[in-house]
């Protein structure tokens, strides 16, 4: 009977040792020299970062933890509770306004960071991944409206099933299928608004929050 | 745009990133729990079949005229074309025929569906398997002649006292039967039921019930009163005063002007407008003009008027002084 080698501590310089061809060390390597941990989670901030609109990213984000919260607990009771107990009609507000909070703050990031031009200096990609967040969080917004099973989930349902047929989406996303909208809201589109909000926020710690237009430039 | 890498190399503040976050989360904790016990959220209870036979059986939009309408042929649903028949092409714009190239994806043929399988299901009944027997037999001409008789009958309908319709006399053939029945049937709460059994046990798909009230009058009703209709903007309204959908601006703004308003072809337009249009915003930085415009209107000078005010605006890392 053969004897395994005894595993190779972890770290170390990879090129000298068995682990450089390692598709784990690779992607570890990669990870690392892109978003090192002090950019990762940085304890300082450029100078020019120091205005009221600053605040408008991070509220954005504290709106979708609160929205993923409440909505995991109303998921845990099921989709029928809200309407039968007031501690469930209370969750069912709590995930509504975080809702509006949610689109309200977005909207004023989207609109600072428009002004600001942040898709400057190698940018792009932030910009993009912020601005389809934004166009994602609708349809998960109003798979949640036509899910809520009273009047306004009826109305609603039915008058968004003409824009959704008539370009072909309602023959794979049926706005009065309860089941499938529900499928929906609570899963495929919260586990696509939360990845394109961690490749954002990870996009903006890698490059760093726009510096200020140079006003020589801006004139010129 | 500058494809020129910008990066800072001034001076750092003191920053707590984690500690920012779990201020605002509790914050936005604090914001939710203060608009709930001020504002609740809204929740009206949903209408029924039943309660629409009960309280509209005649008349416009009224229960007895939509069912004979889906009997006929005639209804909003029967007429929709893709994803429910193929009555007709449905949207288009131009050479784009979505709606007809992804075809029948819910079938539903509203005559059986709606009047004929329901009054199959009722128990006891002779006279009523007789009549379905009868018109389901006849001739689809004749099928015709007793509808558009029944129809024109329907307006001057009233409902008598133990629940039956009234209508002046006339050729029906066994058209008032059907409806009476189905009637009953939708008062005493069983149509639901109905339109929702299907191979399986449990449900999850109201296509077929919210397409039948869709085709009468009791949604829209509500929805008026709520401030809900497409000419009232809608779609990014809800009940009560809460703000709904408000996101949705500017796509139901489309709706509310020429030549939106007055096309048959209104969705597919709107929804192509908004599709370049939503393109566009995430393009932005490709695009020459739009993305300069904040270079143009000093809205920067505001943002960072701390930053302009200690270093005069100049260079962003400017080149060290030589030694002397």
């Amino acid at each position: 009977m053969s004897v395994a080698p005894p595993p190779k501590p972890p770290g170390g310089d990879s090129s000298k040792t068995p682990h450089g061809d390692s598709w784990t060390v690779r992607a570890r390597e990669a990870a690392v020299g892109a978003l090192p941990p002090e950019k990762l989670l940085p304890d300082g901030q450029p100078t020019y970062v120091a205005s009221w609109i600053y605040i408008f990213g991070v509220a954005t984000i504290a709106a979708l933890v609160v929205i993923v919260g409440s909505g995991v607990i109303l998921a845990l009771k099921g989709p029928a509770w809200w309407h039968d107990t007031g501690v469930g009609h209370f969750f069912n507000s709590i995930h509504m306004w975080a809702v509006e909070l949610f689109f309200f703050t977005m909207v004023i990031h989207l609109w600072g960071k428009y002004w600001m031009a942040a898709w400057r200096g190698g940018r792009a990609r932030t910009w993009i991944t912020g601005a389809v967040t934004f166009l994602i969080a609708i349809p998960a917004a109003l798979t949640g409206y036509v899910s809520q099973q009273n009047f306004d989930a009826q109305w609603i349902s039915t008058q968004a099933k003409d824009a959704m047929n008539s370009v072909g989406i309602g023959a794979f996303f049926n706005t009065t299928n309860f089941g499938q909208m529900y499928s929906w809201h609570i899963l495929l589109f919260p586990i696509a608004v939360v990845a394109l909000v961690v490749g954002h926020i990870l996009l903006v710690r890698r490059h760093g929050v726009v510096p200020p237009f140079e006003l020589e430039q801006r004139r010129s | 745009m500058s494809a020129q890498k910008l990066e800072w190399k001034g001076a750092y503040a003191p920053y707590d990133l984690v500690k920012e976050l779990c201020i605002a989360i509790g914050v936005m904790i604090a914001l939710t729990v203060v608009l709930t016990i001020l504002f609740s959220s809204p929740d009206d209870r949903p209408s029924t079949i039943a309660q629409w036979s009960r309280q509209i059986p005649v008349g416009e939009g009224g229960f007895v005229p939509t069912a004979l309408s889906e009997l006929d042929g005639s209804s909003g649903t029967a007429e929709y074309g893709p994803p429910y028949n193929h009555a007709a092409d449905g949207q288009h714009a131009a050479f784009l025929y979505p709606q007809k190239w992804l075809g029948v994806s819910h079938p539903i043929d509203t005559a059986q569906a709606y009047v004929i399988e329901p009054l199959r299901t009722v128990p006891n009944d002779p006279a009523l398997q007789s009549a379905l027997a009868t018109y389901q037999a006849a001739p689809e001409k004749t099928q015709k002649e007793w509808t558009d008789a029944y129809t024109k009958a329907l307006e001057k309908a009233s409902v008598e006292g133990n629940g039956s319709i009234k209508v002046p006399a006339g050729s029906y053939g066994p058209v008032p039967v059907m409806m009476s029945s189905l009637l009953a049937l939708a008062q005493s709460g069983g149509l639901e039921g109905s339109l929702l059994t299907s191979n399986q046990f449990f449900q999850t798909d109201y296509t077929k019930p919210l397409l039948f009230m869709a085709d009468g009058g009791l949604l829209e009703k509500r929805a008026e009163a709520q401030h809900l209709l497409g000419e009232q903007w809608g779609m990014m309204n809800e009940t009560g005063s809460y703000p709904g959908q408000s996101w949705l601006w500017l796509y139901t703004f489309w709706y509310q002007i020429e030549p939106f308003s007055g096309s048959e072809n209104a969705d597919i337009l709107v929804i192509l407008v908004m599709s370049v249009l939503s393109l566009a915003f995430v393009a932005i930085p490709f695009i020459p003009g739009v993305r300069s415009i904040p270079r143009w209107i000093p809205v920067h000078r505001l943002i960072w008027r701390e930053h302009y005010k200690a270093t005069g605006g100049g260079p962003l890392n400017p080149p060290a002084r030589a030694a002397p």
